[in-house]
């Protein structure tokens, strides 16, 4: 029998050690996983792994699909720390590609300058606010801010539906549910010629930095941090702690609603009935595989962003389903809270009989 | 009685099987003192593979007993994440549902479009022959007693006998539970596998009965709206009943509301209304935190290490 | 006793050259215990000196690394607590193992391995009626007081009809008076041949109750004494060897200048588990030490948060410091006025457990102390404050980047008394400040509160512990049901009189 021995300090090791292993864990369950399909293993790998960032294009891809995904794995990972558990940022994305959409609509036609940062402006509400009703549910009425976040995304995506069905859809557009193109004033700007990576990803890096400076450096980052180890001590300090939720919510959703923005924005350019491949529940494994920490999240976010573009390239070369992105996420999360084990606790072998 | 709201109350039932069959679960699982916040995903995997088992076999009980047995598969890997290796319970249950949502994509992908004509109808004699009361009272399928059967038999569990005292113990404080000698962990095990059972069930419903057929993503949230099913019941069981036939209830008039087209409101919008009553249910439960406090376990999330 | 202690030449139990191991500290080093039917026998040590370790392996909760117990002259292997049970051992835990949520009626059928059923209700029934301990089977256990709480666990112990009951620190929870009942009926069980075993640090108990006395040390059993023969003080240099030193006699420092005034103070219990505050008025002097005593459980913790400001009272209420109203202030602008906190529990509320202890500087220290600039917080500052706390206060770690579960209760202890007094509070109010701490830490810690309130500062102390209230204070009252009684010079008022006002009752004639 082997069994768990709590270490007298976390293994800061392991802490880094753990994802990487977590990874290797899940590329051998992904190679076994394409062999139960029938695919040959090399092919199969290499259309996933290789073939997606081997050209220029490719990794500009991997980008424009990192973006979101590190900004919001970011907000994530600090309002995680704190235990506020924010599962609905999807729904903020929505809401962010929703209002800064709708700017973009209102201005259509209009070549001015300020139409793009409004825009931004309006997604980064947009997103905070549809944060704020579990921030207000939890704080004034106790309410799991899990659930209200979870439901509030089902009501996002029935809201974007709704107005690409009505009031936002294309009066030319033959009653597809869509709206009109966005102008070029309402488009990202390029930052690579000839491919789609846009300014967001510029942006994202940046925030990388912000979160990682104010969760290392500032009394608020200390302040999350504590209320998410021992809320009691956090009270003690004074960190109110409806201060605390509130803030975590309100960050997390601002930068869930500036990635949906970027998405309509930027690769997608109108709004449509969906705008996201659920970047927001993708981010959830972001914010854990980067260790709930800023630079990580860059890094996990481009491994999780070349999950994305590893499942396109399979279904097309190999008529893979693109579900075998998920089932890796899913497999890739689970490794990653299993190996975690290995930083507070020694494997021992058992001497004798456990109670 | 009038036929449409005969009809009504006859799809408000098979409507409510789920959210019954998955809350009652994930009440026992609590009362355990684990929190599963994978009730979605293991909703999902539990209708893919009840709807795989009955598409190859043909048989109905293999169908449930498939659904049944996937939700245990996916329970058994969060029981022994969370359980053994101590991981958050919070964090593995999404994991669960991020992961059962990817499997029942990959496993369901050639079933798309596939027809089964649903659970065959408990026929007595006589009694389904009664007008309205025999519509009403008999004549649903095997599976909608079964769920009533199932809440009164937790209740009767958890109240009444040795095991459910001991399973309430266990969630209450796992601390004191151990320095008396109960097994913490083998509690713990039995009871989410149980409610990894019932969700799988809950998805086999959803697949075989509502439905009938798979869609991908077609529990909907159900899984989380079971979840918020437990708080308000405040953790019990004829609560859960009654909690799951309104669920059922609001979200089946909303979409005879849009079928009937006697209500002018678009259909997203009527949608949105079992998503945004879970939301008002639980603001109207949590507000008063004694209540919660009183009767969630106490214990509930917390994650438990033997230290002797 | 009207009936003679029935005794028997063969030991009921007999412990004999018991060891256990743990990681880093050997807790049992040859340890041998025996105990004869009727004996009320006492483990005596203090904390850390092996006792819980000893009774666990007893009670079958730990397994020995070597040694063996005999019971009734055979040679037993008490594998888990149900074999310990079955032979007839009992036990009563410090740290209750109770389910709030289930009642009376439940608890006990959990503890006895039974169904709740009619019969064991009847049978609480005549259990407590028969040895005096008033409790009602279908209560919820969230409703009950500690006293009550303990109640339901020696009930449960003597429905097992036991031969050897195990008491582990029973009265750190009760008040003088409560003590005297519970004597009572032990002694009466005793008269009836029920071996009892009774751990404690208290020497004047033991005195009062036990025939036997077994001293442990850091592990090691460094004597058998007759209680009745020795003197508390012998004892208790048997129980701390050479670190007993004699107490240091107190001179006051108090100048009549009042430093904070807390007036009708009130705060609603939040639920039904919770005590409600009411009607708090106290004022403290510049330069005094003033101890509030009471049983765990009567609204120490409430009160403390209220003053900390980690919750605020309801209207009218006002707690003033240096002339200032701060009742509606958050905790870290009293801090900034001068008022420092320590609440009882250390990991996760005085401390983060997972931080480093640079960083748990940061978490109180940042108001007073400078620790930021432009925003950013200064960890060159932090750190250099943790040396320092470490450094006068003798803190035994690996260093500042040492986390704090990591380290000893008496010594984290130390550490969060130091963050607080470094920071050189007018005023400093700190609750149970050497509970489960050992004799050294708690030695030092007094002598740095006497010190601050030399220093002209105003020290209030919360405690459990009436002796060294006694002992510590200037003036002293007690805190019952959430109400405060008047304070009165420690050296006017006997233990029998403060145990009066633990109990909620006036004293009539007192100067």
């Amino acid at each position: 029998m082997i069994r768990l021995q709590p270490r007298a300090m976390p293994s800061k090791l392991m802490g880094y050690l753990a994802p990487v292993i977590a990874l290797c864990l899940t590329l051998l369950s992904g190679l076994i996983l394409f062999a139960l399909l029938g695919v040959p293993i090399g092919e199969a790998f290499h259309a996933f792994f290789i073939e997606p960032v081997s050209t220029l294009y490719g990794l500009s891809e991997l980008g424009v699909k990192a973006a979101p995904l590190i900004l919001i794995g970011v907000g994530l990972s600090i309002g995680f720390r704190a235990q506020v558990w924010n599962i609905g940022a999807e729904g903020q994305l929505i809401l962010g590609g929703i209002c800064g959409g709708a700017v973009a609509l209102y201005f259509y036609e209009v070549e001015a300058w300020y139409v793009l940062p409004l825009m931004m402006l309006a997604g980064v509400i947009g997103g905070m606010l549809w944060a704020a009703i579990p921030a207000l549910l939890k704080t004034r009425f106790n309410a799991n801010e899990i659930l209200t976040s979870l439901m509030l995304t089902y009501v996002a995506g029935l809201l974007l539906s709704f107005l690409v069905h009505g009031a936002l859809r294309d009066p030319d557009g033959y009653n597809f549910p869509e709206s009109r193109l966005f102008h070029d004033a309402a488009l990202l700007p390029v930052i690579m010629e000839g491919t789609r990576l846009h300014i967001g990803a510029i942006v994202a890096v940046f925030v990388v930095v912000a979160g990682w400076v104010l969760l290392s450096r500032t009394m608020l980052g200390f302040a999350l941090k504590v209320n998410g180890a021992a809320p009691r001590a956090g009270a003690y300090a004074g960190f109110g702690q409806k201060r605390l939720i509130w803030f975590s919510l309100l960050f997390t959703g601002g930068l869930a609603g500036l990635a949906g923005l970027f998405e309509v924005a930027g690769p997608i350019g109108q709004l449509l009935p969906t705008i996201s491949p659920g970047y927001g529940f993708t981010a959830i494994i972001v914010a854990f595989l980067g260790r709930l920490h800023p630079v990580g999240v860059l890094f996990a976010g481009l491994v999780m962003a070349l999950s994305y573009l590893g499942g396109e390239s399979a279904q097309i070369t190999l008529n893979l389903p693109v579900a075998v992105t998920g089932v890796f996420q899913g497999l890739l999360l689970f490794f990653l809270l299993a190996t975690d084990v290995l930083i507070n606790f020694k494997i021992v072998r058992n001497v004798r009989r456990q109670l | 009685m009038n036929e449409t709201i005969l009809l009504a109350i006859l799809t408000i039932i098979t409507a409510a099987t789920p959210l019954v069959f998955a809350a009652i679960g994930e009440l026992v699982v609590e009362k355990s003192g684990v929190l599963n916040l994978g009730v979605e995903g293991m909703m999902l995997v539990g209708a893919v593979s009840s709807f795989t088992a009955v598409h190859v076999t043909g048989s109905a009980s293999l169908g449930v007993l498939a659904g049944m047995f996937a939700g245990v598969m996916l329970a058994l890997i969060f029981a022994f994440l969370t359980l053994n290796l101590q991981s958050s319970q919070v964090a593995t249950g999404l994991a669960l549902t991020i992961f059962g949502i990817g499997v029942s994509a990959l496993i369901g992908q050639p079933l798309i479009g596939v027809a089964y004509e649903g659970l065959p109808k408990v026929q007595i004699p006589v009694l389904s022959d009664i007008p309205v009361l025999g519509r009403l009272f008999f004549g649903h399928d095997i599976l909608v007693y079964c769920s009533i059967a199932l809440v009164i038999a937790v209740s009767w569990f958890l109240k009444r006998t040795r095991a459910g005292l001991i399973l309430r113990a266990v969630g209450d404080s796992h601390d004191a539970a151990h320095a008396l000698g109960y097994p913490v962990i083998r509690v713990r095990y039995l009871a989410t596998l149980f409610g990894g059972g019932c969700a799988g069930l809950a998805g086999a419903y959803l697949s075989m009965a509502y439905a009938p057929m798979w869609v991908e993503n077609m529990s909907a949230g159900r899984g989380w709206i079971a979840l918020a099913l437990v708080v308000f019941a405040s953790w019990q069981p004829s609560r859960v009943l009654f909690g799951a036939y309104l669920f059922g209830g609001i979200s089946i008039l909303q979409l005879h509301a849009q079928a009937s087209g006697t209500i002018n409101i678009p259909s997203q919008l009527m949608s949105m209304l079992p998503y945004l009553a879970t939301i008002i249910v639980l603001v109207l439960i949590s507000r008063d935190q004694g209540r919660i406090r009183r009767n969630a376990p106490a214990s509930i999330g917390k994650a438990f290490h033997p230290t002797t | 006793m009207s009936v003679s202690a029935p005794r028997s030449d063969t030991q009921l139990v007999s412990m004999q050259a018991i060891s256990k191991q743990y990681p880093g500290c050997l807790a049992n080093d040859a340890v041998d215990l025996n105990l004869g039917a009727g004996e009320i026998h006492a483990l005596l040590g203090e904390n850390g000196a092996g006792k819980s370790t000893l009774v666990k392996i007893l009670y079958g909760l730990l397994q020995c690394d070597s040694g063996h117990i005999e019971w009734n002259g055979e040679r037993v292997n008490i594998a888990s607590p149900a074999v310990a049970r079955d032979l007839g051992i009992a036990m009563v835990f410090q740290h209750f193992s109770l389910f709030d949520s289930l009642t009376v009626l439940e608890n006990i059928a959990l503890g006895m391995a039974v169904d709740a059923d009619a019969t064991l209700h009847l049978r609480i029934r005549e259990v407590s009626e028969r040895y005096g301990l008033p409790l009602d089977p279908d209560r919820s256990v969230y409703t009950l007081s500690v006293g009550e709480r303990q109640r339901i666990e020696i009930v449960r112990c003597l429905l097992q009809d036991p031969r050897l009951l195990i008491m582990d620190e029973p009265t750190s929870v009760l008040t003088p008076q409560e003590v005297n009942e519970l004597f009572v009926t032990l002694k009466r069980l005793a008269s009836e041949g029920v071996a009892i075993l009774y751990i404690s640090h208290k020497l004047d108990e033991i005195k009062a109750l036990c025939d036997k006395a077994t001293i442990l040390r850091d592990g090691k059993r460094v004597a058998s004494a007759d209680p009745a023969v020795e003197s508390a003080r012998s004892l208790a240099a048997l129980m701390m060897g050479d670190e007993l030193s004699d107490v240091e006699p107190r001179s006051s420092s108090a100048i009549d200048t009042a430093i904070m005034q807390l007036s009708k103070l009130n705060y609603p219990a939040s639920d039904s588990t919770g005590i409600s505050i009411q009607d708090v008025n106290l004022e403290l002097k510049q330069g005094e030490l003033l101890g509030i005593a009471g049983v765990a459980g009567n609204g120490q913790d409430e009160l403390l948060r209220l003053i900390a400001g980690e919750v605020m009272p309801s209207g009218g209420s006002s707690i003033v410091v240096k002339g200032l109203d701060i009742t509606n202030s958050g905790a870290g602008v009293r801090r900034t006025q001068g008022l420092c906190c320590v609440p009882e529990e250390r990991l996760g509320h005085a401390a983060v457990p997972s931080m480093s202890l640079t960083e748990n500087v940061l978490l109180t220290a940042h108001h007073r102390m400078s620790m930021t600039s432009l925003g950013l917080v200064s960890k060159a500052a932090s750190r250099r404050f943790a040396n320092e706390i470490i450094e006068k206060f003798n803190v035994q770690c690996s260093g500042p980047d040492a986390m704090a579960s990591s380290l000893s209760g008496g010594n984290l202890q130390k550490f969060i008394v130091g963050r607080e007094i470094l920071q050189n509070p007018d005023v400093l109010v700190v609750s149970q400040p050497t509970w489960g701490v050992d004799a050294g830490a708690a030695a030092a810690i007094h002598k740095a509160l006497r010190a601050l309130a030399a220093s002209g500062s105003a020290v209030l102390v919360i405690s459990q512990d009436l002796d060294e209230l006694m002992q510590l204070c200037d003036r002293i009252s007690a805190l019952c049901a959430g109400r405060l009684s008047q304070t009165y010079p420690t050296s006017e008022v006997t233990v029998q009189q403060v145990g009066l006002l633990m109990g909620g009752a006036a004293l009539e004639a007192s100067t």
